[in-house]
């Protein structure tokens, strides 16, 4: 067994689990930011609140994943640097960033039809649904 | 067995196909389905009797551990010879009965799915498998009651039927399921030979119970049946009258060897059976319409049948076994004999019908064999069964046998009181008017039907009820014949000892007595007709309207349908931002409630990791406010990408270059995408109410919050390190690189990376399409569209 293989056995490779009070407050406003703005009726708003629950889950991953720690590079020679941050939330996260570029662009996309068809891109209340809600107002017929 | 199920599919399809060709004689081919059972239980007979089970077992979804499990014992014999031997003759029956004008490829084809779907019910074995035909029978039940589907009534008493059943139904599966659960086991055979117990069971079988009773109609669940009296009479003679009602007198007989000594079960299901039988009784004697008042007494007679079935000792089992085919051959006789009169008079009102039995003897002398039998007239099966039933009551110990017992005897002389009424109401001749009020008079303005004005019945009408008859009369006059089939219903009961002898006398004993009794009565409550009618009617008006059980249906329906109708409206809102708040919010509070019960520890491990984090946190948390509060479009997206860069720094900070390298690219093309969008927008998003920000801004201040506490939670309750040490470690000798993120992103977990690529994938052809289509379909726009147009040749006149 290799000197690595029995460092990654030993369990000593890696930035010690644990969290950090300031980065899980930052995660809460952001949280909370996202979400103010998801509920909002201009589909840019919900937009950029979808933005900003990104950021945050994809915070909260690494968070998780432990205290801070080295960039996840093995060197030539093999050897692995002292207190490495965990590196499988990073490529979590990684995944999750592209994706949330993807579904950001393509909800860009919805807002600028949106705008074109009704120059606008405010949600409106389905019509459907506002009609059964209506109509038991107003009393079941 | 198998092959009975399948050719009552095939046949059910042959007929169905056949229909529109054949006509009615259709039926003639689809007869052939029940009589592949008769052929069943003559072969298996010889075995059944000698008390060996014929068994069949075909796995069905193994990984489910669902079989189908098919059993055939005395107790699915007795059924097979009533649901197939009534089963045939009632399809010959309709060969003569159906219009050509009726739906005749629904009628058949939907007749012939129900006896099988009931030659599968008695049949089953397995509880999963007995559901599925319970089900199956409701479904066809609803379609034949509402055959005639412009009718307003038809199609209401179609869906009473189907929702006071189906909800019996579903009770009965999560108590079927409760009580293999219990037992270790789906075999309804193995459940009643070693019956589980505990609160658990009683539940369970509270719930079987549910769907017993409200598939056989008993109080307070009867007004489905009256009311499906919309459907074709066979269809009432065979549904509702000798087969699928019989289900639930079937399960119940089904579990009493295993639990009727349970302290609740005699109490209860008796007192409901005898109730039942008396209301039915009383109903019975006051309708006009012949084929009511023979619902009425089916509903009565179910009562009866369940109270019998349910007491389960050896001499009841003897008992109800007899009266089941008592039962199913008088009552089917009776309801084809409305039929044919109805088809020779056109109509069924008792007080119209004038003296047909001068007309049809033959059918009048076999109905009243019928009406004497379900009467209990000596001579007759009906006799011998309850003959039976006094017997096995008499000899039972304790008050609730002596108080059922005089139960069972009024119910009786009410039988006889509906069953003299029927025969007098369809064949005896109208008296003259006299002075004395008769509620069974000729209502005013209407004429009575003589016999002169109707054709006799054809053969095939009257052919089958002579038939139920004799067999009434021959197993009336040597009961003997069915010694070995009750001996064998009876043998699983606890007590069960020597074969029984049936026979037509015993001797004086306390039953002939009961006999005696209930015949004089039933024959004065017949004499006294006109007086005992207004006599029900005084005692109809004083009871309150709220024990009609048909309001109560109506007004839970109603109730159900308005409370539907709020919460709908309530929470359907139409509002996508109240949706979401409501996602959000139990999201965050869920967790935390989950937390809360278990407990955790939420202190952080450190306040700060680096220094520098709290700077580039404060940056991050003000864009974030910023992003929220501004009303401009433009600015919050700056502060979007403000917070995009403030978090690359962040993972930079953490030790995650390539995620800030990822980061930072992303944030760059995102921000210019936005702008471009954003040229076309309006600069202001509109103003919102301070409520509305308000109560925005609580949600999320609550789903910040539980996400901080979630995040401190999350680090605290890790057990176990990361499975990221292995990946370090094969990293360079079997991915190849020195980069962990990268090798596990394109080697450990590849597949990720190829969810991820498709994604981007459909979000681009998305993208195009949203917005290509757009660009085509703009007026004025030099698009393909137009260039079509302007290059079609116009049209002109010649």
């Amino acid at each position: 067994m290799s000197a690595l293989a029995r460092a990654a056995a030993e369990g000593t490779v890696l930035a010690p689990t644990g969290s950090s009070l300031v980065l899980a407050l930052v995660v809460g406003v952001l949280f909370a930011t996202g979400t103010y703005l998801l509920l909002q009726r201009p589909l840019t708003r919900v937009l950029i609140g979808l933005a900003l629950l990104t950021h945050a889950a994809n915070l909260l991953l690494l968070v998780a994943g432990g205290l801070s720690g080295a960039a996840p590079f093995i060197g030539d020679d093999g050897s692995v640097p002292e207190r490495m941050a965990d590196p499988l939330p990073q490529a979590m996260a990684l995944t999750a960033i592209v994706i949330s570029f993807a579904v950001s662009a393509l909800l860009l996309a919805v807002a600028y039809r949106s705008y074109a068809l009704t120059r606008d891109d405010v949600v409106q209340d389905d019509p459907e649904d506002s009609r059964i809600a209506h109509h038991v107002e107003e009393g079941p017929s | 067995m198998l092959a009975v199920l399948a050719a009552h599919a095939g046949l059910a399809v042959l007929a169905g196909l056949l229909a529109p060709r054949l006509g009615p004689r259709a039926f003639y081919v689809a007869a052939l389905a029940p009589l592949s059972g008769v052929v069943l239980a003559l072969a298996a007979a010889p075995d059944v009797l000698a008390g060996r089970a014929w068994g069949r077992e075909v796995p069905w979804v193994p990984g489910l551990d669902l079989t189908v499990a098919l059993r055939l014992d005395a107790l699915s014999l007795l059924m097979l010879v009533l649901v197939s031997g009534v089963g045939t003759l009632i399809f010959l029956y309709c060969a003569s009965y159906a219009d050509r004008d009726s739906p005749l490829v629904r009628f058949a084809a939907t007749l012939t799915a129900f006896a099988g779907a009931m030659v599968g019910l008695v049949l089953a074995d397995d509880v999963i498998l007995l559901y599925v035909f319970w089900e199956a029978t409701t479904i066809t039940s609803y379609l034949l009651v509402g055959l005639s589907d412009e009718d307003r009534t038809a199609r209401r008493a179609a869906m009473q039927a189907l929702l006071i059943t189906t909800l019996g139904g579903l009770a009965m599966l999560l108590g079927l399921i409760v009580l293999a659960q219990q037992a270790g086991t789906t075999r309804l055979s193995e459940i009643v030979a070693e019956p589980p117990s505990g609160a658990l069971v009683t539940a369970a079988l509270l719930l079987v119970l549910l769907g017993a009773l409200t598939k056989s109609a008993q109080v307070p669940f009867h007004p489905w049946l009256p009311a499906a009296m919309a459907a074709p009479t066979p269809v009432s003679a065979y549904l509702h009258a000798a087969a699928m009602v019989k289900a639930g007198v079937y399960l119940v007989a089904r579990l009493a060897p295993g639990f009727a000594e349970l302290s609740w079960w005699r109490p209860l299901l008796v007192s409901v059976g005898i109730a039942t039988m008396l209301l039915g009784g009383w109903r019975s004697l006051r309708q006009h319409d012949l084929k009511s008042l023979m619902a009425y007494s089916t509903v009565s007679q179910l009562g009866f049948l369940t109270a019998v079935a349910a007491w389960g000792s050896a001499e009841s089992a003897v008992a109800a076994a007899l009266l089941l085919l008592a039962h199913g051959f008088a009552k089917a006789a009776l309801f084809l004999t409305v039929g044919a009169v109805d088809h020779a008079a056109h109509t069924r009102d008792l007080r119209l019908l004038d003296g047909l039995g001068r007309r049809m003897p033959v059918l009048a002398v076999a109905a009243t064999v019928a009406a004497l039998s379900l009467g209990g007239v000596p001579l007759l099966l009906g006799f011998i069964a309850k003959e039976e039933v006094y017997t096995a009551f008499a000899e039972a110990e304790g008050t609730f046998a002596t108080v059922a017992l005089a139960g069972l005897v009024l119910g009786s002389v009410l039988t006889l009181g509906y069953a003299g009424r029927f025969l007098w109401g369809a064949f005896a001749g109208r008296p003259q008017p006299s002075g004395a009020e008769d509620l069974d008079a000729v209502p005013a303005g209407e004429r009575a039907v003589a016999a002169q004005d109707v054709h006799a019945p054809g053969a095939g009408l009257v052919a089958p009820v002579v038939v139920l008859a004799a067999a009434a009369v021959a197993l009336g006059v040597l009961p003997a014949l069915l010694d070995p089939l009750v001996s064998a219903v009876a043998a699983p009961y606890p007590g069960a000892g020597e074969p029984v002898h049936l026979a037509l006398w015993h001797g004086v004993t306390p039953a002939l007595l009961l006999s005696v009794l209930t015949l004089a009565l039933g024959v004065a409550l017949v004499a006294a007709r006109r007086r005992w009618g207004l006599l029900q009617r005084s005692v109809g008006r004083v009871l309150p309207q709220a024990l009609d059980a048909d309001r109560t249906y109506d007004a839970a329906v109603y109730g159900l349908d308005s409370a539907a109708d709020v919460v709908t409206g309530r929470t359907q809102s139409g509002s996508l931002p109240r949706y979401l708040g409501v996602i959000a919010l139990s999201a965050t509070l869920l967790p935390l409630g989950g937390l809360a019960l278990r407990g955790a520890d939420l202190a952080p491990g450190v306040i700060v990791d680096r220094p520098v984090q709290i700077g580039v946190g404060v940056v991050i948390a003000l864009a974030a406010l910023a992003a929220a509060r501004t009303s401009s479009r433009f600015a919050a997206v700056l502060m979007l990408g403000g917070v995009g860069y403030g978090v690359a720094a962040l993972y930079v900070l953490q030790g995650a270059p390539d995620l800030a390298l990822t980061q930072f690219l992303v944030e760059t093309l995102s921000v210019v995408i936005f702008l471009l969008v954003l040229r076309l927008l309006p600069r202001r998003f509109p103003v919102q109410t301070r409520r509305s920000r308000l109560r925005r801004a609580a949600v999320a201040v609550t789903v910040g919050v539980g996400m901080t506490v979630l995040t401190l939670a999350a680090t605290s309750v890790r057990v176990r390190p990361s499975v990221a040490e292995e990946f370090v470690a094969r990293s360079k000798p079997e991915g190849g690189g020195l980069n962990v993120v990268n090798v596990i992103l394109v080697d450990f977990r590849g597949l990720d990376t190829l969810g991820e690529i498709t994604v981007v994938l459909i979000a681009a052809l998305g993208m195009s399409s949203l917005v290509l289509t757009l660009r085509r379909g703009r007026p004025g726009a030099d698009g393909p569209h137009d260039a079509v147009r302007r290059e079609e040749p116009e049209v002109r006149a010649p």
